[in-house]
């Protein structure tokens, strides 16, 4: 008997590849997905790894999520930003989380930051930068802290601050001129806040909050909005309708509850 | 060669003499005011290349001409209309009726036919009965009068808002009642304000500040005005038509 | 034009105070011509979820059909109805499983999510053509008419609203930014759920 299964087997189906390649042949051009132009860093201070990453996603120049996360789990010491299309950061950082979730079960061991970005370059490398994410991986393990960039194409870079995304040069700036070693968590914070900042406010593909969050070799704090700087005004107006406004032909009610009505039936029960 | 051939192919090399620097700009017509607004951001693709760039102009004191699209075609433009409007007054001793103005634009782009100026106009004021009005205009010179535009990057956006706030499309009335012509002007600003607001909210190249410019008839008292915070009269006399223009700051994200 | 416009159409769903409305035109089209006035792309997939699927017609009934074999097998072993959230990643992991060569849908979801508490809790999410997810706390559009219906949503909505506001303010929102656009309108419906109900209407508007 087959089981019921709700999922086919793994992997990618190119099935409607030979399909939409006509279609394209036809003077129909492929859309393009949601891509989070993005403002996303991370930098090493004393006691570990501070991530950054803005708020916003685009269809175009349009704003498809002003509050989206792009601090991505891969393990409890391991965090990863993402950057480009915004469904491969998605889909791509949850299965290296899930395969470092396998490899620390088999290895009995706390898994380290160079096994995931090594899984994620090879994973990159493999589809020939097709599968568009471009990530900020940082976390802290046996070894230390460790912060790493990876390209869509499988390269990586190992440094003590790292910035990618549209917003990246102006973040870097603020890196550049204020990053030093051996800093504090709250001057780290603070910096990678200003750096996401100038992402924010001067990059148009970044906007809305800054998320942030620090991992040590004790514990991970991801601060969700640590610092939401666009917040939208009260509006001038309200603009609730009338009830009745809108003409309507045709309606029909479809009740989730079922009512019953118990009717006495047959002799009563003998209670005295 | 690039890609390390060292065959000599022919290449085509083009300039490309046009940019689209973004923002968006609207108008809205009363019974006896025009309002007509734009926000301040200036960019090209992903960069901001100022947060102060006004696309909103007085022309006369009962004519303000808002441009949207590549900014330098726009600022020439409105110096050319300027200065015709000067030449008009030396002509005449007077200020060049709306209607007229407007003719004035549509023959001005048309001229640029074949090169135009890659610019949507939108023209506010009072005509000479008294009455609000607003004219656009699309790059080369086709013009309407209507109540209510919104042109630029967030056009798509704001129209059908407005069809909805001031043609109140789509809506019907309470029995036994109608929609108003018109609105009231602290209504209408309202509404502006809440258009950028929203544009801000979900075009990236919608921000920075807005600049609101206010058209009143001769006569009319400055009521919706006077409880605005910030509401600067810039006319030339106050025994005509007057312009006051009124400053927001908007996100700038 | 690229295939996401070739027959037309748009969805917007919205949260309100303990109910969520979700809405669509009604039109199928080829390119500029009309064919059909009644092509519901608004599907219930149970009693409290509805999904929106805008974009190409032959791939609203094959993604239905799909959802439907799917949540089916899911009712099956797990022997109990699946929650809106649970659906939305099945229908973003249906997507991205064809990252390569994307079905051209950009499926929106609106439901009642069952809470511990025994309540229910609104829900809608969207995504793009490979399944990126949104969920949103406010509204979620997508279709031929997505950027007026940010614009007008974003100037309409605010938060609380009860089921028959949110039926006037969904319904506004719909039929004005429809009207602005050529591939969207001739027709549109509205579904609003709450907690008990489903209240669907169709609408009046402009059919040109």
């Amino acid at each position: 008997m087959a089981s019921p299964s709700v999922y086919n087997g793994s992997g990618f189906d190119f099935s409607n590849v030979t399909r939409n390649s006509f279609l394209e042949g036809r003077g129909l051009p492929l859309p393009k997905a949601t891509s989070t132009g993005t403002t996303i860093v991370g930098c090493v201070y004393r006691d570990g790894i501070v991530l950054g990453a803005d708020t916003r996603a685009t269809e175009g120049p349009i704003v498809a999520d002003k509050n989206c996360e792009k601090i991505h789990y891969i393990a409890d010491n391991i965090r990863c930003c993402g950057a480009g299309t915004a469904a491969d950061t998605e889909f791509t950082t949850a299965l290296i989380a899930s395969n470092m979730e396998m490899h620390a079960l088999s290895t009995g061991r706390k898994p380290r930051v160079v096994t995931a970005m090594t899984m994620l370059k090879q994973m990159l490398f493999r589809y020939q930068g097709h599968i568009g994410a471009a990530l900020v991986l940082g976390g802290v393990d046996a070894t230390g802290p460790q912060l790493f960039t990876i390209h869509p194409h499988g390269s990586t870079d190992k440094l003590p601050y790292v910035t990618m995304g549209s917003g990246s040069l102006a973040a870097m700036a603020v890196f550049e001129s204020g990053w030093k070693p051996d800093m504090s968590r709250e001057e780290a914070l603070a910096l990678v806040a200003a750096a996401i900042s100038a992402g924010i406010f001067n990059d148009l593909g970044s906007g809305s909050n800054v998320d942030a969050c620090v991992i040590t070799a004790t514990q991970t704090d991801f601060l969700r909005g640590f610092v939401k700087p666009n917040e939208r005004v009260e509006k001038e107006r309200r603009y609730v309708f009338k009830r009745g406004t809108t003409a309507w032909k045709k309606e029909e009610i479809k009740n989730l509850v079922v009512s019953e009505t118990v009717v006495g039936h047959g002799e009563q029960m003998d209670v005295s | 060669m690039p890609d390390g051939s060292f065959a000599q192919q022919p290449q085509q090399r083009q300039f490309n003499p046009y940019t689209e620097n973004g923002g968006t700009i609207l108008a809205i017509a009363g019974a006896d005011f025009t309002v007509i607004a734009g926000d301040t951001r200036q960019s090209e693709g992903y960069s901001i290349q100022t947060r102060y760039a006004p696309k909103v102009f007085r022309l006369t004191d009962r004519a303000v001409l808002a441009v949207n699209g590549f900014a330098a075609d726009g600022n020439m433009f409105v110096k050319k209309v300027k200065q015709r409007l000067e030449w008009y007054r030396h002509a005449h001793a007077k200020d060049m009726p709306l209607r007229a103005i407007a003719r004035l634009i549509q023959t001005m782009l048309y001229a640029q036919r074949f090169f135009p100026y890659y610019v949507y106009n939108i023209l506010g004021g009072i005509e000479e009965d008294g009455s609000g009005a607003v004219y656009s205009f699309d790059p080369v010179g086709s013009y309407e009068r209507e109540a209510c535009r919104a042109a630029g990057a967030a056009q798509a956006l704001v129209q059908p808002f407005l069809d909805n706030q001031i043609y109140f499309k789509n809506q019907m009335a309470a029995a036994g009642q109608s929609h108003p012509l018109h609105l009231p002007l602290s209504d209408v600003l309202a509404i502006v304000i809440d258009s950028f607001t929203s544009a801000t909210e979900r075009h990236i190249e919608v921000g920075d500040g807005l600049e609101m410019y206010v058209v009143l008839a001769k006569g009319r008292s400055s009521q919706g005005l006077d409880g605005l915070r910030g509401a600067q009269e810039i006319s030339t006399t106050n025994d005509g038509d007057r312009v006051f223009v009124i400053r927001r700051e908007l996100k700038k994200d | 034009m690229s295939i996401m416009q070739y027959n037309g159409g748009s969805v917007i769903a919205m949260v309100g105070k303990d109910c969520v409305a979700i809405a669509s035109d009604l039109r199928l089209g080829v390119q500029s011509l009309s064919i059909s006035a009644n092509y519901q792309k608004i599907f219930p997939i149970t009693d409290r979820i509805y999904v929106g699927l805008p974009g190409l017609g032959t791939d609203v009934t094959t993604l239905h059909e799909q959802f439907r074999y799917r949540v089916n097998m899911y009712t099956i072993k797990e022997e109990r109805e699946i929650e809106p959230q649970t659906f939305a990643q099945l229908v973003s992991s249906t997507l991205y499983e064809r990252r390569f060569g994307p079905y051209f849908i950009e499926p929106v979801v609106a439901g009642m999510q069952k809470l511990p508490t025994g309540g229910f809790a609104p829900f809608i999410a969207a995504t793009d053509l490979i399944g990126c997810l949104n969920f949103a706390k406010d509204f979620v559009v997508a279709g031929t008419a997505s950027e007026k219906l940010f614009g007008v949503a974003e100037g309409l909505w605010e938060p609380d609203l009860e089921a028959e506001d949110l039926f006037e303010t969904i319904s506004q929102t719909l039929l004005n930014a429809v009207d602005r656009d050529a591939f969207s309108g001739w027709g549109a419906v509205v579904h609003v759920i709450t907690k008990d109900k489903v209240v669907t209407r169709t609408l009046k508007g402009r059919m040109d």
